[in-house]
């Protein structure tokens, strides 16, 4: 980025020619139906779009220092998808805010809602964990509000547990399963050796990549469990006690193609790449990882949209912050068409043909109608570059291969009211 | 069939297609090759491979045909080329990230898209400096002057807006909401519409130029192909006002559209992922930029098919026909 200061300084000399300019665009339109018809200003009341967002204080944890999130992930996402909206607003008369209330720990999600709820706030972006979710979702106040689901990627929340007030717009496990699972077929990696953690979330991650094993089979040739004992994840012997533990830990694992590693809940899988007895790629919770975004995607124009959130935030878009961005752009999408005045039109809009939303992943996103969730590529990162983007060619669809990914309609659980 | 046979088909076929008969080449960008091919339309051959500096996508003529100019994106800079010589003869700062470029009737100003700043940039062609810039939405892309030249169109890919622009007082007129992600702008000869292509809304948006109201759209399906991988970008009006032959992207296939009537009356299999495409000055050929398969097809407007394949530098994304003034 240093390289492109003399062009930087140039868009500033741009910037008082173009305030200057700003000044006149009085004569554009009011609003957006007005705008898509071409008319003329009336004197229309600046409509003001409140966002808010949710978060709990949390520490996630992480296997490498590079991957510690950062306080703001997510939320400086969401923040570049209002800027990115204001944008769009400054032609249609409309201006957009984020309010962010971050639960302190203990602090009762509920009554955090609430808070937001009670200023008026009637779309909210949430990062939360699934059962927090759904208290939300049920609290009486969220009955007119839209809960944007950025960090839970539960299955359950958009099967047994789905909400009529809740879409999804981060990917389910699922859904980063089969994206994963697509790729190891095409590259004819049949065999996995699976290898999941001891917390409840690495079941239900492990769980997903045998549902997607089955679905496109693969199979799974030995599964075995790695143990968490509470230990520090850092410790000044570190690097010499993993090389030891880990070839032993992979030892005598009959004929396999790929390590699969599920691990959420980063205790050992960022230890597998190199350290595997037999010489065999990892995939899953390290190595070729599954996500809605990296921050090394310059496809499809992505490279604007990471450059616009590095000169804010000087750090690298996360899969969460992508999360935020779409969540927000989703929200500035409908109130382009006219549908911010309450949750109903909103949802309606996001249900409607007239929703499609760019996302620099090569394909229009949409909403499924029977879940609420996003149907949306999955990008696969070694950590480096993006190594591929699934749906990968050849797994076919009836209506679009997006649904290729996760859950599919006539397997659902969900039944929204 | 028998050979003989197959022999005489294929005579008749090659008379059938004569190729474009011009004095002049066509100039090719070529993204990843940092380079322009100069095709020469007589022998559809490569004639020569300019190195001209870092992403060059956007690429026009000036109108009197004595200039190229080409856009190159990661060096912020617009390169400019001597169609007779075939020599580069000189750069100038363009603002951040120049995507596309169009040139005034009048051959004076040059428009620029910075794709990485919310602007449209106006600067003097003589002297090479700013004049101004034109505040858009997010991700400017496409860009169209009406053949008046009072009127220059910027669409912006994320705010999914066409920003009708004064050229003169480079004030906006009118910001008009189109499908989502519109990469490309065109006038129609007659100056009456302006077509807007929506790479995800997967259709074209007519926009009428005197109300700038949307007053149709064209729609695309190509039997056995998802409506997903239809991504409209280049959009191309014959001088005549014809035809209007859009690139679909990952269709692999160019949309030949009926402008009267709005209709696709053909869907022609060109190479991989079609960025741009461009017609000749006599409106007999078109001819795209493939950016998979770095090749250029060659249409026959009046038979309505592929004639021919080039290969070209690496990533071709744009054309410019020198003597042939973009709609």
């Amino acid at each position: 980025m240093a390289q492109r200061s003399e062009g930087a300084n140039l868009v500033y000399r741009y910037m008082a020619v173009a305030l200057m300019a700003g000044a006149l665009f009085c004569a554009a339109p009011a609003r957006a139906q007005q705008a898509a018809q071409g008319q003329d200003a009336e004197a229309q009341p600046r409509q003001k779009i409140t966002i808010g967002y949710l978060r709990r204080a949390e520490n996630r944890p992480a296997l490498s220092r590079l991957q510690t999130p950062a306080a703001n992930d997510g939320m400086a996402g969401a923040q570049i998808g209002v800027d990115d909206d204001a944008v769009t607003g400054e032609f249609l008369n409309q201006d957009f805010e984020l309010v962010a209330k971050k639960l302190k720990p203990g602090e009762d999600a509920a009554s955090g809602f609430a808070e937001l709820a009670g200023k008026g706030i009637k779309f909210i972006v949430a990062d939360l964990p699934a059962e927090v979710l759904v208290e939300v979702a049920d609290s009486p106040l969220a009955a007119r509000t839209l809960i944007f689901n950025i960090g839970a990627s539960d299955d359950i929340l958009r099967e047994e547990k789905c909400r009529g007030n809740v879409v999804h717009v981060a990917p389910t496990r699922s859904m980063l399963a089969d994206g994963l699972a697509q790729y190891l077929i095409w590259k004819q990696w049949r065999k996995w050796f699976l290898v999941l953690g001891s917390h409840p979330e690495d079941r239900l991650w492990a769980e997903a990549l045998k549902h997607s094993a089955t679905r496109f089979g693969a199979k799974i040739v030995e599964e075995r469990v790695y143990e968490d004992r509470g230990g520090a994840r850092r410790s000044d012997s570190g690097v010499t006690m993993v090389q030891k533990e880990m070839p032993a830990f992979t030892q005598g694992v009959s004929a396999y193609d790929v390590l699969v590693a599920a691990d959420e809940s980063a205790v050992f899988a960022d230890y597998l790449p190199y350290r595997t007895w037999d010489p065999r790629p990892v995939a899953g919770s390290a190595g070729l990882v599954p996500a809605s975004w990296d921050p090394s995607n310059e496809q499809w124009g992505a490279t604007q949209l990471q450059q616009r959130f590095e000169k804010k935030f000087q750090r690298f878009m996360t899969p969460l912050d992508m999360n935020g961005w779409t969540a927000a752009r989703m929200i500035g999408e409908a109130a382009a068409h006219d549908a911010a005045a309450d949750a109903f039109a909103m949802k309606a809009f996001l249900l409607s043909k007239d929703f499609t939303l760019a996302a620099f992943k090569g394909q229009k996103l949409t909403l499924r109608d029977w879940n609420l969730q996003l149907r949306q590529p999955i990008l696969l990162s070694d950590g480096r570059n993006v190594v591929s983007l699934s749906p990968q060619e050849g797994f076919m669809h009836q209506f679009s291969e997006l649904d290729t990914l996760g859950t599919d309609r006539p397997e659902t659980k969900c039944r929204l009211n | 069939m028998p050979f003989e046979l197959r022999v005489f088909v294929a005579v008749l076929l090659s008379a059938a297609f004569s190729f474009p008969a011009f004095a002049t080449d066509a100039f090719v960008s070529n993204e990843k090759g940092n380079s322009v091919s100069v095709l020469n339309l007589e022998t559809l051959t490569v004639k020569k491979t300019l190195a001209v500096g870092q992403r060059p996508r956007g690429i026009v003529a000036s109108p009197d045909g004595k200039i190229v100019y080409v856009a190159l994106g990661d060096d912020d800079m617009v390169a400019t080329i001597d169609p007779q010589s075939l020599k580069v003869t000189g750069t100038f700062s363009a603002g951040r990230d120049p995507e596309r470029i169009e040139v005034s009737p009048d051959g004076k100003t040059l428009f620029v898209t910075n794709e990485d700043s919310n602007y449209l940039s106006f600067f003097d062609l003589t002297t090479k400096e700013l004049l101004g810039a034109v505040r858009v939405g997010v991700e400017p892309e496409g860009l169209a002057v009406s053949p008046d030249g009072k009127t220059v169109v910027a669409t912006t890919e994320t705010t999914n807006m066409a920003h009708f622009v004064d050229a003169e007082k480079r004030k906006t007129l009118a910001n008009v909401l189109v499908d989502t992600r519109p990469r490309f702008a065109a006038f129609t000869p007659d100056g009456t519409e302006v077509w807007v292509s929506a790479e995800i809304g997967g259709d074209v948006v007519i926009i009428d130029a005197a109300t700038r109201k949307i007053k149709d759209r064209v729609k695309f399906d190509v039997p056995g192909l998802r409506s997903e991988n239809i991504q409209p970008v280049g959009v191309n009006i014959s001088h005549d006002g014809k035809w209007a032959f859009v690139s679909l992207g990952p269709a692999n296939r160019m949309a030949a559209v009926d402008v009267k009537t709005r209709q696709v009356v053909k869907y022609l299999l060109v190479g991989q992922r079609v960025w741009h495409a461009a017609f000749t000055p006599d409106d007999k050929f078109v001819l795209t930029a493939n950016g998979v398969s770095n090749d250029v097809s060659v249409i026959d407007v009046a038979a309505l098919k592929v004639v021919k394949s080039v290969q070209v530098g690496e990533s071709p994304w744009d054309l410019a026909i020198v003597g042939a003034p973009k709609p």
